[in-house]
């Protein structure tokens, strides 16, 4: 068996390579280089941009290596205090988000996974609705006003703490990497449902979980659209609001009107450390992300790929 | 990666590729042709009565969120008023609905709307396509993987910093884009201020943004492509670019058959975070769709009823569109979703 084998790939590369496919390896490499270099550029040019001189930066100045070094966009990031505090907020928000996230998702995913559960298709027929037709906006907000949730961080974490999408995955999860016979073997001895899930599903769902806390986590942190609907205090706005402020509606309070001449090119000067600001200011915001960056990467795809297979 | 799909995996991943709506239908699936399996479990309805107590929470989140609105939809057709509630408000009937189609904007929110979905759509999905076609013909298994890492970070970004992103790149006094036009000889052009650019920043920043990320479900498909296909091919003297096009995209179709279906799930659904993001009051005459709209008449106007009159206007049309293109692709190509 193995002999021909062998014998087939020698023979491969010289049948399988031809003029031709030369060529056309140099295409892909072009295309993909082409493809890598629109990607990485205009994330590569806000990092090189939020350590050069913000005047250097205005007038198209960097291209390639930041350009008269600089840190004042960092430092008046971490003087502006809406920032820092939104910044806090948003981290509880997320914490506070994906725990919850996690209480409600992955039982019920372990629930709906078990074959032998009576009320499994009734409870996924159920869930499924919610996937095809929804109140909307108005209708949802009424119901978060009427139980008192507005302007306060509930209406961020509780209405959409099971998402479908989400739970399908874990129950897929489950019923791949749960063997049956674990379960049967536990029940001789004796252990019901719950101590089942503690004490054996829960230690072995260390992959699911984490893909959980990604899915959900990256959610929070990156949402700003029920802030923007529930929230009216800003103190309790998460970054994303208050980077919405800064970046969108250039809303960055400049305290001196004045008009001499010296005045006006300090001005001039504070404009452009608050362009400067907003490079610094993305890079400070996706802190959290660039840092998990390897683990979400790894996680996400394989999240992809659980909900894609079993679905 | 591809360790997750393989395993009798490719038939998987192509019956059901991912989004979150389409899983969770084949989910029902699932089940009833596990049930049909010989090997039949009974229910033990006392034994595992506490598995549903595992899912008492999430229903009653369920439930109030979601199937509790459901009921609200009924102001749609009737006079919300913040004193009365929603039972004690008076009925009115179509007139919301009325309201919607004989006002100036109706006509053009929907087509923007239209335009909007459609545009993205015929870009996004030649783009991921392209993407793993062409990492997945290509030999070089670590720049390969440098590449994917790239392409799939933008997915990341949030929506307020990549508008953020796209206001300063184009900004028309210190933009990138404007001081390179500028060192050029032209003239600086505010870009966000055209309604003439809205449409193509929006949609191309979004083929930006998603292009890596949404490859993966199409590069998945790819490696679960037999490579006794790939070996007869070469034995008859197959080029690289014959392979690609007579196996590699054929085994695509059905899997971009399903997700264009979603897609379509999500035609009027045009997400409402990047358009409001992006919207001013320049290029409101093109940025104004119907998710900002129902936003803007809700929560800015204060009227409820006419709000969800037109959200769920928006949703009735997307109903109907999700099942038509799902009866067209089952019809023409023989892969559907139900």
């Amino acid at each position: 068996m193995t002999a021909p084998a062998i014998t087939f790939k020698k023979r491969r590369s010289p049948i399988g390579r031809s003029r031709g496919d030369v060529v056309f390896d140099a295409i892909l490499f072009v295309f993909l280089t082409l493809v890598f270099l629109i990607v990485a550029y205009p994330l590569y040019f806000v990092i090189i941009s939020s350590f050069s001189d913000p005047i250097v930066v205005a007038r198209g100045g960097v291209t390639f290596l930041p350009v008269g070094f600089t840190l004042d966009g960092y430092k008046a990031v971490f003087k502006e205090d809406t920032v820092l505090r939104g910044y806090a907020n948003s981290l509880m928000y997320t914490a506070i988000g994906v725990s919850i996230n996690l209480l409600l998702t992955i039982p019920t995913g372990y629930a709906l996974s078990r074959k032998d559960f009576f009320a499994r298709g009734p409870i996924m027929i159920f869930y499924m609705v919610t996937v095809f037709i929804g109140g909307g906006m108005m209708p949802t907000y009424l119901v978060v006003r009427a139980l008192g949730m507005v302007n306060t961080m509930w209406a961020l974490v509780i209405p959409g703490s099971i998402t479908v999408y989400n739970m399908v995955v874990c129950r897929t999860f489950f019923s791949t990497n749960i063997p049956d016979e674990l379960l049967d073997a536990a029940k001789l001895d004796g252990c019901g449902n719950t101590r089942f899930f503690t004490s054996i599903v829960v230690p072995l769902s260390a992959a699911v979980t984490a893909i959980m806390v990604l899915y959900y986590g990256v959610g929070h942190w990156n949402s700003y659209q029920s802030a923007l609907i529930y929230l009216n205090d800003r103190k309790k706005w998460p970054l994303q609001m208050e980077l919405r402020n800064i970046l969108l509606l250039n809303s960055i309070q400049m305290t001196n009107p004045v008009m001499t001449p010296e005045q006006l090119k300090e001005k001039e000067r504070l404009e452009a450390i608050s362009e400067m600001m907003k490079y610094s200011l993305i890079i400070v915001s996706s802190v959290p992300m660039m840092v998990l960056y390897p683990f979400i990467q790894k996680y996400f795809v394989k999240g992809v790929m659980i909900g894609s297979v079993k679905g | 990666m591809a360790g997750i799909v393989d395993g009798g995996g490719f038939a998987g991943a192509m019956a059901r590729p991912i989004a979150s709506r389409g899983d969770s239908v084949t989910g029902i699936n699932t089940a009833d042709t596990r049930a049909a399996k010989p090997v039949k479990r009974r229910w033990h309805i006392r034994e595992n009565l506490d598995l549903l107590l595992f899912c008492v929470p999430g229903i009653a989140v369920t439930v109030i969120f979601h199937y509790i609105p459901l009921y609200g939809v009924v102001i749609a057709f009737k006079k919300y008023s913040v004193r009365r509630g929603i039972f004690n408000s008076s009925w009115v009937g179509l007139a919301n609905f009325e309201r919607f189609f004989r006002s100036a904007h109706a006509g053009q929110i929907i087509w923007n709307t239209i335009v909007i979905s459609a545009y993205s759509i015929i870009t996004s999905f030649p783009a991921a396509m392209l993407l793993a076609l062409t990492l997945n013909a290509f030999r070089h298994q670590k720049y390969r993987r440098v590449i994917q890492a790239v392409t799939y970070a933008p997915f990341f970004i949030s929506t307020v910093v990549m508008c953020g992103m796209i206001t300063l790149f184009l900004s028309p006094r210190v933009g990138v884009i404007n001081t390179m036009i500028r060192s050029l000889g032209g003239t600086p052009v505010n870009f966000m201020g055209k309604a003439a650019y809205w449409r193509h920043i929006y949609v191309w920043t979004g083929v930006w943004q998603r292009m890596g990320w949404n490859s993966i479900i199409y590069f998945a498909a790819l490696s679960g492509v037999s490579p006794d296909y790939h070996e007869a091919a070469i034995v008859d003297g197959a080029t690289k670019m014959q392979r690609v096009l007579h196996i590699d995209i054929p085994f695509l179709i059905p899997v971009a058959t399903i997700l264009l279906i979603l897609n379509f799930g999500e035609f009027f659904n045009v997400a409402f975070d990047k358009a409001f993001a992006l919207q001013n009051d320049l290029n409101k005459s093109v940025s104004q769709i119907i998710s900002t709209y129902v936003y803007q008449l809700g929560l800015i106007d204060n009227d409820a009823s006419f709000s969800t009159a037109v959200g769920l206007f928006n949703s009735a049309v997307n109903a109907v569109l999700l099942l038509s293109v799902n009866a067209l692709a089952s019809k023409v190509s023989g892969n559907s979703l139900f």
